[in-house]
């Protein structure tokens, strides 16, 4: 399978007054075109860093100090570099191209404006062209039809609308739109751009299965439940069809029985679009569930990354076998990891993991174990391989 | 074993407020009617989605709440129940009745009262990172109980404290400490430590571990495991992640807005479960274990609100079992084998 990103060498680091964050260190990650990605890992173990990389989106005092992350874009067949893109560059593939769907469905919306406008600014924003087409069309159907009075007299307002419509969906900047949507009063001249992309997000709320997506469309974030709130914000990610969508603990704040129905959604979304998932979690059983393959990090580095059976039965890193022990299982003693998570100040040299490793060597305390393929498909980094 | 903790028909219902003089317009029934009975060393899980009465239960139940209407009885023995609900049954002798009743049940003490039932029973709360006073230093954290009952005094105090923080795996030298400078699972230690200082009989856990990592949380539950074999104590545990509840609890109660709609032993609960509620929960409950994804049941909907819940079974609209019986009448609680418990007219 081809890859549709390709993370090399990334280095993130936060430069506080208490002293420097190694956030992400070193770190080397391909998501394949089509696939779920799991990322797992405790708090602080640069899960969400990961993703907010991709879309250049560190918070300050971050930094990406080093690295580079390919991203193959299927619509121009070329690669980009993500890293070395302009500012605007990439804000039009942010929510574009790459979207997406935060932890906490209730911070992540505005409480002041409905959900219907907020799902139509992704159009407005980044498939203008789309709408002014379709705009167009409409115009030019009511141009078409109809010798009532009223209609004559619209008649010369309809063509200059539909000209200006024309000029919104050839091209890539248009002056007159553009003057016209900086007048106050004036820019409601537009008003069927806005139409349109609400008519797109009510068929994409449909399709995310919110019942009654009329209705939806019109309230404002604290009048749905929180697995509504959710749906809508996929909704938001999915509005443009994403190459690659990124899922930052997307169940974690939801019910079990609506979380059975989020992983059935995110399932049924891979199927129908071949998108790929970058699915950000720390329950080990809800990777199970979505993942195709899965990544395991700690304290900032990649520990083992497999495919989801192979992780599952077959775990080779001493972190990834801690973990999965430490999950309660009926019939079985719980295992605990000794110590606690690595500072994230003053790491531990060599192997992260050294201190509360069972089989740790002398060579673990110095040097750092790199990344390498001991079974097919199925990456470790540690000595004991 | 004898019963520790009987709760009977308790109801704890908050009004919402409306209108001008901002009257009672209707009732959120966030307990409606739930019987449980917690005996003495027993490790119950009470298990639930968010909203339906878990932690309202357990502070009613530890009485940081009057309860709307029933019984809480604490270590009370089984005559003096039977009387109160013979006297009940009567409808007569009403001195009587509510002398029992000031007497024994939980609902009707006063606050001096409930103060010295608190030494008895104590709660730890569910994020242990708005549970501790950020500005108390860990040392006086963890004695305030101990100073608020008046157990002990002076010096004793300190060694007290040292000994608690020693036996929830903290070192001594963090008694000068605060709490903003431990992590989570510290922090949680913490909380546990202060619910134990002045020894009580009963601990009430509200989602300890739902807001630590996984390996956190198996150094807690371990922890919990410990103390209750070294103290004979008895827990009420609620969670919402039903493999803790498998793996750690000795019986368990499913509850779906404000009932309880099955009790029983875990191994019966979630290999044969028969109501439809705890069925498709189970089923939804994602394990780690990837050749284990069939099977799932996904619920249609969601959890209705418990101020205005569905008529009937508050479970019909999602059940796909539903008659016209469920959509009309509420069923009880009924036993149907050994220690197991389901109110449903169709159970599985």
């Amino acid at each position: 399978m081809e890859d549709l990103v390709r993370i090399r060498d990334l280095t993130v680091r936060f430069h506080t007054y208490e002293g420097v964050v190694y956030a992400i260190d070193d770190l080397d990650l391909d998501i394949r075109q089509g696939e779920t990605l799991g990322i797992v890992g405790e708090t602080g173990s640069g899960k969400t860093m990961t993703a907010l990389a991709i879309l250049r989106l560190i918070p300050y005092p971050g930094r990406i100090e080093s690295g580079s992350i390919v991203f193959f874009d299927k619509g121009l067949r070329s690669e980009l570099e993500l890293l070395k893109l302009s500012e605007d560059k990439m804000r039009s593939i942010r929510g574009c191209k790459i979207s997406m769907v935060f932890q906490e469905p209730g911070s992540a919306l505005n409480p002041v404006y409905t959900i219907g406008d907020q799902i139509s600014e992704v159009y407005l924003l980044h498939q203008r062209q789309e709408l002014g087409r379709q705009a167009k069309r409409r115009i030019d159907s009511l141009l078409g039809n109809g010798g009532t009075l009223a209609a004559s007299i619209k008649r010369p307002f309809w063509r200059w609308q539909s000209r200006l419509y024309n000029k919104i969906a050839e091209g890539s900047n248009p002056l007159e739109p553009r003057i016209l949507s900086h007048i106050p009063l004036f820019r409601r001249l537009l008003w069927r751009l806005k139409d349109e992309a609400g008519l797109l997000t009510v068929s994409m709320l449909k399709d995310v299965e919110i019942p009654d997506p009329d209705r939806v469309a019109g309230r404002y974030p604290h009048e749905l439940s929180g697995g509504m709130k959710q749906r809508a914000v996929i909704a938001m990610a999915l509005a443009c069809s994403p190459e690659l969508l990124i899922a930052d603990e997307p169940t974690t704040s939801l019910d079990v029985t609506i979380q059975a129905q989020m992983l059935e959604l995110f399932r049924r979304i891979k199927a129908d679009r071949g998108a790929s998932v970058l699915f950000i979690t720390h329950n080990l059983g809800v990777a199970a569930e979505v993942c195709d393959r899965v990544a395991v990090m700690y304290a900032g580095r990649l520990c083992e990354v497999a495919g989801v059976e192979e992780i599952f039965l077959h775990p080779m890193h001493p972190y990834t076998k801690a973990l999965l022990e430490a999950v309660p299982m009926p019939g079985k003693e719980l295992q605990t990891i000794p110590g606690a998570l690595a500072d994230a100040f003053n790491p531990p040299p060599g192997c992260r993991f050294h201190p509360r490793c069972p089989s740790a060597m002398p060579t673990c305390q110095h040097e750092r174990p790199k990344l390498k393929e001991v079974a097919k498909d199925h990456m470790v980094a540690c000595y004991l391989y | 074993m004898d019963t520790l903790v009987d709760i009977r028909r308790l109801k704890k219902h908050f009004p919402i407020l409306g209108g001008v003089l901002r009257r009672p317009v209707g009732a959120v029934k966030a307990v409606d009617g739930v019987s449980l009975a917690i005996k003495r060393g027993q490790w119950l899980g009470l298990v639930g989605e968010s909203g339906c009465g878990k932690t309202t239960l357990a502070k009613t139940l530890i009485r940081l709440w009057k309860p709307t209407s029933g019984h809480i009885y604490f270590d009370v023995p089984d005559v003096v129940k039977a009387e109160i609900e013979m006297l009940e049954s009567q409808d007569k002798n009403g001195s009587k009745l509510n002398s029992l009743l000031k007497e024994n049940d939980l609902g009707t003490f006063s606050s001096s009262r409930v103060r010295s039932f608190h030494r008895r029973a104590q709660l730890v709360h569910q994020d242990p990172f708005t549970s501790l006073n950020p500005r108390m230093k860990i040392k006086n954290i963890v004695a305030e109980p101990l100073k608020i009952h008046h157990v002990l005094s002076g010096h004793a105090v300190e060694t007290a404290v040292e000994e608690l923080l020693d036996k929830v795996g903290l070192s001594s030298g963090q008694l000068e400490r605060y709490p903003h400078q431990f992590s989570g699972g510290q922090r949680q230690r913490i909380a546990i430590a202060r619910a134990l200082a002045t020894k009580p009989e009963f601990i009430a856990f509200d989602e300890p571990t739902s807001a630590l990592d996984v390996s956190v949380q198996a150094q807690i539950l371990n922890l919990l495991k410990d103390l209750k074999r070294e103290f004979g104590l008895t827990y009420l545990y609620i969670t919402h992640e039903l493999l803790i509840a498998e793996s750690v609890c000795d019986y368990i109660a499913v509850m779906y807005v404000g009932k309880v709609v099955e009790m029983g032993k875990p191994e019966e609960i979630f290999h044969t479960p028969r109501h439809p509620y705890s069925q498709s929960l189970i089923a939804a409950t994602p394990v780690p274990d990837p050749t284990r994804r069939v099977g799932r049941i996904v619920l249609p909907g969601e959890v209705p609100s418990p101020a205005n819940p569905p008529p009937g079974c508050h479970f019909n609209p999602r059940c796909s079992r539903a008659s016209d019986e469920c959509r009309e009448f509420e069923p009880e609680l009924k036993l149907i084998s050994n220690d197991h418990y389901v109110a449903c007219f169709y159970p599985l």
